[in-house]
């Protein structure tokens, strides 16, 4: 049986990179800034969501959430008393959101009448990576209780994220967080890398994170 | 673990090109696999065998192409490969801002097929078939 060889030079994910590209044209022709959070389980992605959603609302910028979870809607739940319209996207136990479960789940939001539309990506620092969601900006998330190195064992995520925050300040001094250390491993995978640091619970840096992604919006 | 579902899309793409050009099967993938593609080379092959399992790519081989990260610096013009995978600034200059030029590809480069070209007895015209008479 004769053999033939077939070139065919694509990206595996092509069908995403796609979808995520049209998502993203859909985003920005609604006028929004799209932040795509991403970090471990247990960062603080949800905390740091509802404040920011309460406070950008209070100051009159809009924003909405769609919020991935293996298995749960508490999230959603959580984050719906920010006033701030939000739905939950379940994933029965995949790992990552993917650009066709984002496209799934934007029925009943009034994208127009928002500035900001935030993706929480499912706790994982790993294969979300891989997966473009149409969004503007990926932030990652890193707390004081993980350890310093966390992101020299993820290389890939934190070199590709836009900015980094490091959750759960007010807990630095009793974690006994080397904050110098996190920050340099921070910059050694992005030179760069714009960095927060944050608590969620006593509101220490959200200004400055809240200013920034302001900024970003505008810049645009 | 995502790469039971990048093996997914893999194949999916395979079979859709297989089909295309007409194969009765696929005997070889060759893939690109960058260093900080974020995906894992043993798991990957782990998925890509069950993924394969009745479909025209069964059987098949993986080749991967590991791609290390590639810097470009817009300080020093330097290109650097990078060893590993534990910083990014410039190796030669220090420069925050390397462009990466490559490192990232998860790609499917080109595959082997099986083309059929037996001619079918059903095609052939029943007189050619008679047997000569002794």
């Amino acid at each position: 049986m004769p053999s033939r060889l077939l070139d065919i030079r694509k990206a595996v994910l092509n069908k995403n990179d796609q979808l995520a590209s049209a998502l993203r044209l859909r985003f920005r022709a609604a006028g929004l800034l799209t932040l795509n959070l991403v970090s471990s389980p247990g960062t603080g992605k949800t905390a740091l969501l509802e404040r920011t959603l309460r406070t950008l609302r209070e100051s009159g910028h809009p924003a909405g959430a769609l919020v991935g979870d293996l298995q749960t809607d508490n999230d959603a739940k959580r984050l719906a008393r920010s006033g701030a319209p939000v739905r939950q996207i379940i994933t029965h136990g995949n790992c990552h959101l993917e650009a066709d479960m984002v496209a799934a789940h934007l029925d009943g939001f009034d994208l127009p009448a928002l500035e900001f539309f935030f993706i929480e990506n499912v706790g994982n620092l790993v294969c979300p990576s891989s997966y473009d969601l149409g969004e503007d900006l990926r932030i990652v998330l890193l707390s004081v209780t993980e350890g310093e190195d966390k992101p020299l064992k993820y290389p890939p995520m934190f070199n590709s994220s836009d900015a980094a925050i490091i959750t759960k300040i007010d807990l630095a001094e009793v974690c006994e967080f080397d904050r110098e250390a996190a920050r340099a491993n921070i910059l050694a995978m992005r030179p760069n890398m714009r960095i927060f640091e944050v608590s969620a619970k006593t509101g220490a840096g959200m200004q400055e994170w809240l200013d920034y992604v302001l900024q970003q919006r505008k810049g645009r | 673990m995502h790469e039971l579902s990048i093996a997914h899309s893999l194949v999916e793409s395979a079979v859709e090109a297989a089909e295309k050009a007409g194969a009765r099967r696929v005997t070889r993938v060759q893939l690109r696999l960058g260093a900080l593609s974020g995906v894992v080379r043993n798991a990957l092959e782990f998925g890509y065998e069950i993924t394969t399992q009745g479909t025209l790519l069964e059987g098949s081989e993986l080749v991967i192409e590991e791609l290390p990260v590639i810097l470009d610096c817009n300080v020093c013009h330097t290109q650097t490969t990078l060893d590993g995978l534990q910083t990014f600034a410039c190796p030669a200059c220090g420069a925050p801002g390397p462009r990466m030029i490559q490192g990232r590809e998860l790609e499917l480069q080109s595959i082997e097929i099986d083309v059929d070209d037996t001619v079918y007895v059903d095609a052939i015209p029943e007189a050619s078939l008679a047997l000569p008479t002794p």
